[in-house]
């Protein structure tokens, strides 16, 4: 259960949690298309995301840059010992994208992104063999991001700014594997809340010693949206003082957006013709320990998560075909942060290889247009949740069996700079 | 030109996104023929036979949650991997239970596990949130799978017109098969083979020995009467009766070549009927117990007993077996048992105190320790004999236990004879009971109300105990049969429901 918390009214596009955990790693179609490297790529206002030291490094005085995906992903569980299966029916998500940035001068540039890093949203057959794990969750966060970067010298620079997030949650599971009101009814727990405010930040730095080389290191905090202002519903709980009633009641519930290091290098060849860039990823995902959720009607629901950092390691290339027309391909292979024992099917993230490409086609000196597309490939994987307790057992259970995902998300963009 | 260019991407986009978005498909796909097999047997129209167990009775009541998941509808349910084919239930209507006759309840609602409205179990109450709402006038026609029929002894099968309505209240008749008999005459066993079986079941003799055993006694051991027409219901029935009733049901089931599996009989300690209310039950203090002790009847009593024993009528043994003791601390309690020599003719009344061998029925729980009459000198169970219902005595448990004994003889045979799989449920439900079956996340014990195996009627299971049953006849098909129908994880089927909607 997670809880996030709720949010945004308009913007509030529902993402979806590729990436290890409920982390989605869809902040721009240019670099996307090049396995998502880009703290050491100055492409275009994307940079602004990527490494908030590079956005005065763009050429022009004005950079814009949106775009948004389609993702499309299913996951697939069986379990061959009882004969169960289930397939999850997934909405599109549409994680989006939007950055700004003016050079000042040629030292001072200052920005601001809207941007969706994290989200999830699963929904399972209602009362599937895993609905006391989860029925249907949906997270979402969005974060904007003011920004200012400064040349420390010509070769160096810095950047950074506080980033808001707005962060909303709509999660349904059942309240035990066997609880039922009278009438046979699952007993069932929902908890909903929108437009939780939670602020963290960002940092980089890069590193230019010539035309054709570039490091970069970026830091995002970690970012705890604290749910408090949600509503909980419990419904189908039998009529008796020995289970919490039905109706709606409070909660209170903490999930981590983890802290996120990035350091990268990019560099060109053949006339500056040919870039590739390599990005490594540590997500500081052990934060995420448990998932709490303390109701206001006494009831507490408390679901071990033990995640672990994890890395990502990511690679790109781009090759500037003609004067309209920029090719962009990338890998990367992405460490899920969830434990064995620990694979609840609410983020089912086993480890997963992405591929990616894309283009840019430059319609005229400023406006371009941006397309990406991944494939994200997760391998079978026989898996378990170890650590849930029914209501009154004494000891956990395990929910377990064979999950197979993929996701498959095309994006465009446009880039405009004058 | 780059326009060109641009449509080729948009191709390659496109057609990379048909090839990955294709179904997700596993290495082993269990949704796929052949991945579970029927082996040797047909699953295609499975039929189950029996009495409440097959029925998916429980708490005292058929009512429509524990009859959805009765064992025989779990079974259906995994053979359909295997082939097996729709499963259709006399469902009742609700989930009150209990039965109406022409709008008139003949039978009670379920019970339920209330509490004291305070967070703390009160104990089984029965079900008033709803209204039964199941008429047997209202009959279930159609093609059927389940013939389990509540009350059913292993000669009721077999007996014509056991479905007349107009014998109900005379008790010749069953309401519960009245609601699905074809006819007035037909008899249970007929309309299961005409259903015309692939496969089936056949759990039957539970009650034979039962309601001989729940009734405390109550009844007779028939053994050695061969007609079951002059038994009465709580007597025992003659085990060449049951094998030849049994056999003829085997052979009706088998006659179009169908396979099956014979499921025997459980011992009647495996159910908390029999386990739940201690044999010292009765707790007394220093003082309490020194005033009992000084009733001269009781002291006139034991002083008889030694007299008698000196004078030949009874051994010493026996002396000391009736000899009356109150002590401080955990009594047994004080009980008229019929098999104790008779010693009226010295004005000695057929008394002594339960002991480890006897097993106190469940419903003796609401007895012991009352007084009669609101008089304090008359307790129940200590200056007031319980009753022969309220104790089942060791020769009582003998009589059954040869019964029993004989009747899983004959289904050993019959299932051997016939290459049946047979069940052996008295083997599996006696792990229940000592110290019980490791589940998916606890113990699944025969422990009343808390153990997960037995509904609130302390008889009949739960819907997991039905899932642990269910499981033991699959392995047991599949082991004879050589197929592979997967079992059902047990602890993800309810045990007890509770509910505050009591009177």
């Amino acid at each position: 259960m997670n809880k996030l918390k709720a949010l945004a009214v308009l913007l509030l596009i529902s993402s979806m949690a590729y990436a290890g955990g409920y982390r989605v790693s869809t902040q721009s179609n240019r670099q996307l298309a090049m396995g998502h490297t880009g703290v050491a790529v100055v492409n275009n206002a994307d940079i602004l995301f990527f490494n908030p030291a590079g956005i005065v490094h763009l050429e022009n005085k004005l950079n814009f840059s949106a775009g948004g995906f389609g993702v499309i992903s299913s996951v697939k569980y069986q379990n061959s010992e009882f004969g169960t299966s289930s397939e999850t029916e997934s909405p599109t998500g549409t994680p989006v994208y939007a950055y700004g940035t003016y050079k000042i001068n040629e030292k001072l540039a200052v920005g601001l992104g809207i941007y969706t890093p994290f989200g999830s949203n699963v929904t399972w057959d209602t009362n599937w063999a895993g609905s006391h794990l989860v029925n249907e969750i949906d997270l979402s966060a969005i974060f904007i991001q003011p920004t200012v970067a400064y040349k420390l010298f010509d070769s160096v620079s810095i950047g950074g700014g506080p980033i808001i997030a707005i962060g909303g949650v709509s999660f349904n599971r059942n309240a035990g594997r066997s609880l039922t009101n009278e009438q046979g009814e699952r007993s069932n727990v929902a908890i909903e809340d929108s437009g939780v405010l939670a602020y963290g930040w960002t940092a980089g730095l890069m590193f230019t010693p010539n035309d054709r080389f570039a490091f970069g290191f970026n830091y995002r905090s970690l970012i705890n949206i604290e749910s408090t202002e949600g509503t909980a519903t419990f419904s189908n709980f039998p009529n008796s003082s020995l289970t919490p009633d039905n109706g709606d009641t409070g909660f209170t519930a903490t999930l981590p957006l983890p802290a996120e290091i990035t350091v990268g290098l990019s560099h060109k060849f053949f006339n500056d013709k040919l870039l590739l860039a390599f990005d490594y990823n540590r997500a500081l995902w052990s934060e995420y320990e448990s998932l709490d959720l303390v109701f206001e009607n006494g009831s507490t629901s408390i679901n071990p998560r033990n995640y672990k950092d994890s890395s990502t390691w990511r690679l790109g290339a781009q090759y500037t075909a003609t004067d309209k027309l920029i090719l962009r391909a990338g890998y990367y292979f992405d460490e899920s942060p969830v434990q064995s024992g620990f694979f609840a099917p609410e983020t089912p993230r086993n480890d997963s290889n992405g591929y990616t490409f894309g283009f840019t086609y430059q319609v005229n000196s400023k406006l371009a247009v941006d397309a990406s597309f991944l494939y994200l490939r997760f391998k079978e994987i026989d898996e378990s949740y170890d650590f849930f307790t029914d209501p009154g057992a004494s000891s956990p259970s395990t929910f377990g069996g064979t999950y197979k995902s993929q996701a498959l998300i095309p994006g465009i963009g446009v880039t405009y700079s004058m | 030109m780059m326009k060109t260019f641009n449509l080729k991407y948009i191709g390659l986009f496109i057609a990379a996104a048909a090839i990955v978005s294709c179904d997700i498909e596993f290495e082993e796909p269990i949704d796929e023929a052949g991945a579970f097999t029927p082996g040797e047997a047909d699953f295609s129209n499975y039929v189950s036979v029996g009495n409440s167990l097959t029925s998916g009775f429980a708490d005292n009541a058929l009512y429509l949650d524990a009859q959805l998941q009765s064992f025989p509808a779990i079974i259906a349910g995994q053979m359909e991997f295997a082939g097996g084919g729709e499963f259709i239930q006399p469902l009742v209507n609700d989930n009150a239970g209990g039965l109406l006759a022409g709008g008139v309840q003949i039978l009670p609602n379920r019970f339920v596990l209330a509490s004291d409205g305070m967070g703390t179990p009160a104990g089984p109450a029965v079900y008033t949130g709803q209204a039964p709402t199941t008429d047997i006038t209202n009959t279930v026609t159609g093609k059927l799978n389940n013939y389990g029929v509540p009350g059913a002894k292993s000669f009721h099968l077999g007996a014509p017109g056991y479905g007349n309505i107009a014998g109900v209240a005379t008790g010749q008749a069953n309401p519960y098969y009245v609601r699905f008999a074809t006819a007035g005459t037909s008899t249970v066993i007929a309309d299961a083979a005409a259903a015309n079986p692939t496969f089936f079941t056949l759990w039957i003799g539970n009650n034979d020995v039962l309601s001989y055993a729940t009734s405390g006694g109550l009844g007779v051991d028939q053994t050695g009467n061969l007609n079951p027409a002059t038994y009465g219901s709580n007597d025992i029935t003659d085990p060449n009766v049951f094998a030849s009733v049994v056999s003829g049901y085997v052979t009706a089931l088998t006659a179009n070549g169908a396979k099956g599996a014979l499921i025997n009989i459980a011992d009647v300690t495996s159910i908390p009927f029999f386990t739940t209310v201690p044999s010292n039950a009765i707790p007394l203090d220093a003082a309490t117990a020194g005033a009992v002790m000084s009733n001269p009847q009781i002291q006139q009593y034991n002083g008889g007993l030694q007299l008698a024993a000196g004078g030949g009528l009874i051994t010493p043994a026996e002396a000391a077996l009736r000899t009356i003791s109150f002590v401080a601390g955990q009594n047994f309690m004080l009980m008229e048992d019929e098999d104790l020599t008779d010693l009226s003719g010295l004005g000695l009344p057929n008394l002594r105190q339960t002991n480890d061998t006897d097993l106190i029925t469940f419903t003796s729980a609401t007895v012991i320790g009352t007084t009669v009459g609101g008089n304090p000198q008359l307790i129940r169970g200590v200056s007031v004999p319980l009753e022969d219902q309220n104790v089942l005595t060791a020769t009582e448990q003998a009589a059954i236990n040869a019964a029993q004994g004989a009747y899983n003889a004959t289904l050993e045979a019959l299932a051997a004879a016939n290459g049946l799989a047979l069940v052996d449920a008295k083997t599996a439900l006696a792990t229940v009971a000592n110290g019980g079956v490791s589940i998916n996340g606890g113990v699944l014990t025969s422990t009343y109300a808390s153990g997960g195996a037995f509904s609130l009627d302390a008889v009949h299971p739960t819907p997991r105990g039905y899932a642990f049953t269910a499981n033991a006849i699959i392995d047991a098909i599949n082991a004879q049969y050589g197929s592979t129908v997967p079992k059902v994880d047990v602890a993800t089927y309810r045990s007890i429901q509770t509910s505050d909607a009591v009177n």
